[in-house]
């Protein structure tokens, strides 16, 4: 009997690999067509062009010390790093009396040790929730004090760093399960839930930020009854969860709406309640599908932590503000400050972008968290 | 004769205007077996879905193990805690490993301790030939062995009735018959199975009758054999015609 060529193994060839060299590379990405080969010119010309300059401004004739005058020496031609020598302090702590400042800095490592421990250990479940209260909960401690002979520092000294980490973190953790419970609203059978969840969702939409804050944190006051005072810190991150809240259950409405219905059938013949087949069957789907629009809304939220300013909460942006309008002999080289500023901003949402990018390729190849 | 375990007496239901069930009376009896055929839109998975309360009726009564069926979540609880179901397209929950997936009610609405489950579900894969792919993911497995996890899946709940919608219809063809020969397996155990299908021969080797559905109506019901050799209606007798040509 003979058997048919396609069974035999040797006709299974591995896939020719193509061949490799800088000359080929650079031929194949950059040379490859005249459009490429045009662009490629354009740019390099480009590059040449700022580039030597650039490294000029902020390396070659950058002033690194703390020097005001060899810093206005040089203005113009080279970068005044010694604003960042001088004021990184202010810039990251804001008006923490300086005495204390090492509970802020602690404060800050606690709340990023949280934000990398659950990138790191997502699926580790009921320990990282722990964990991660936990250390949201001292860094509370620490920033307030108040216990164990720390004096107490009021919120509105906060400032830097730790709030803008505190505001993100706050409001991420809180605009989550209010998101859930809205996007499920939103598909509710009772008329009257929907109705609240959709409008609710639909005003916030409608309404800039800014003008949330100020809401929150003029208006409010004038509406709880007389005597009683919500600290502004949490107003104002009441109108971040809010607002965040709404902007997450509408991409999540978008992955309960990708869900089979057949699931939802097989659930409910399997015996699951309502909230059983939701927590169970539905979000965790619909949070994989939704999960790298759901970490572009974190790293949203991140950026719009510096919209606090308008309520003189002074986080990163708003202490970088505080430290040199004051101060005739630095508040010229604000340029040099806010870009030590956008670093750090795009150190955080650089590497939450990476970590959702990992995430989403390890939710595809193994379906498992 | 003893109480049907499931009684549709004159029951009726309605897509918005459109009548899908007229006029149902139809008792089964426990540990029967049951195969309805008829053409698509005849009302035969709304038939079936009725029993254990994914679809609500607008007239009659329908009863199940004693129970009348109301769209009232008490009473559902209770209904599908004796009803299982397996469906055309499976329906397994693609995030969650296929032990699982066979786990997840016995947990949440047994309260069974993990280990237990496990072991029991582990049980209920060997009987459908699969235990080897437990911690796989749905999606890895073929549709044969998918329907096969989704019998299982029901199995575990140990229902009194199995409700089958077109189990084998999403099925590339060289998959048909494992899924079948389980559901062969499965019949000779003493559950009562309603079975929406166009298997014919499948219908003939374990189906103690077999029920054609036209237009919302049963049209007519009988013994295999006879269904198929001598159907006397002349609706069943084209459908028939048709199913057997190819």
């Amino acid at each position: 009997m003979a058997l048919s060529p396609s069974l035999d193994s040797e006709i299974r060839r591995p896939r020719p690999r193509p061949a490799r060299g800088i000359g080929r590379w650079l031929r194949h990405n950059l040379f490859a067509d005249r459009l490429s080969i045009c662009l490629t010119l354009l740019i390099g010309a480009l590059l040449l062009y700022c580039l030597p300059p650039l490294v000029d401004w902020a390396i070659v004739k950058a002033v690194f010390r703390s020097d005001s005058a060899a810093c206005r020496l040089a203005a113009g031609e080279g970068a005044c790093w010694g604003v960042v020598a001088e004021k990184y302090p202010a810039i990251l702590l804001g008006r923490y009396p300086p005495g204390e400042q090492w509970r802020a800095v602690f404060a800050s490592a606690l709340l990023l040790a949280a934000i990398v421990a659950t990138c790191r250990w997502i699926n580790a479940g009921k320990i990282l929730i722990f964990g991660g209260l936990t250390a949201i909960f001292g860094a509370f401690a620490l920033l307030r004090g108040g216990w164990a002979g720390l004096t107490v520092v009021d919120s509105s000294l906060w400032g830097g760093l730790p709030l803008t980490l505190l505001l993100a973190i706050v409001t991420v953790l809180g605009a989550c399960p209010l998101a859930v419970l809205l996007a499920l609203g939103r598909r509710s059978q009772l008329p009257v839930i929907r109705r609240a969840c959709g409008g609710f969702i639909e005003l916030v939409r409608a309404v800039p930020l800014v003008s949330v804050l100020l809401l929150v944190a003029f208006l409010l006051p004038l509406f709880l009854p007389a005597g009683s005072s919500i600290d502004v810190l949490w107003r104002v991150m009441i109108g971040l969860v809010l607002f965040a809240a709404a902007y997450l259950a509408e991409v999540l409405r978008g992955g309960l709406q990708s869900i089979p219905r057949g699931h939802l059938e097989a659930a409910a013949a399997l015996g699951l309640s309502y909230w059983q087949t939701q927590i169970h069957v539905v979000l965790p789907q619909a949070i994989r599908a939704t999960l790298p629009a759901l970490m572009n809304n974190f790293i949203s939220v991140i950026k719009e932590t510096s919209l606090v300013t308008v309520v003189s909460l002074f986080e990163l942006t708003g202490a970088l503000n505080l430290a040199l309008i004051g101060d005739v002999e630095w508040r010229e080289f604000y340029v040099e400050a806010y870009l030590f500023v956008a670093a750090i901003y795009w150190l955080l949402c650089f590497s939450l972008s990476r970590y959702s990018q990992r995430l989403a390729l390890r939710l595809r190849t193994d379906r498992s968290f | 004769m003893t109480t049907p375990i499931i009684q549709f007496k004159a029951l009726n239901k309605w897509f918005d205007d459109y009548q899908v069930l007229r006029n149902i009376d139809l008792d089964i009896a426990a540990g029967e077996r049951v195969v309805i055929c008829g053409p698509s839109g005849s009302g035969k998975s709304t038939l079936i879905r009725c029993i254990n309360g994914l679809e609500a009726y607008d007239e009659g009564e329908l009863v199940v193990a004693g129970i009348t069926v109301r769209p009232q979540e008490k009473v559902l609880e209770q209904v599908r805690a004796r009803v299982g179901m397996v469906f055309q397209q499976f329906n397994l929950f693609p995030h969650l490993s296929v032990l699982d997936n066979l786990t997840l009610a016995l947990r949440l609405v047994r309260k069974m301790p993990q280990g237990e489950a496990e072991s029991l579900a582990l049980g209920q894969l060997e009987r459908v030939r699969i235990a080897e792919q437990a911690n796989k993911y749905p999606l890895q497995l073929s549709g044969g062995q998918q329907q096969r996890v989704a019998i299982a899946r029901a199995l575990c709940l140990a229902p009194d009735i199995l409700l089958f919608d077109e189990p084998t219809s999403a099925l590339d063809p060289e998959m048909v018959k494992e899924v079948l020969d389980v559901m062969v397996e499965l019949a000779g155990r003493g559950v009562t199975m309603l079975c929406v299908t166009h298997e014919m021969g499948f219908a003939r080797a374990v189906a103690d009758r077999v029920i054609f559905m036209d237009q919302g109506q049963i049209v007519e019901q009988g013994s295999p054999l006879r269904i198929f050799s001598a159907p006397e209606n002349p609706r069943t007798q084209s459908f028939l015609a048709q199913i057997l040509a190819h």
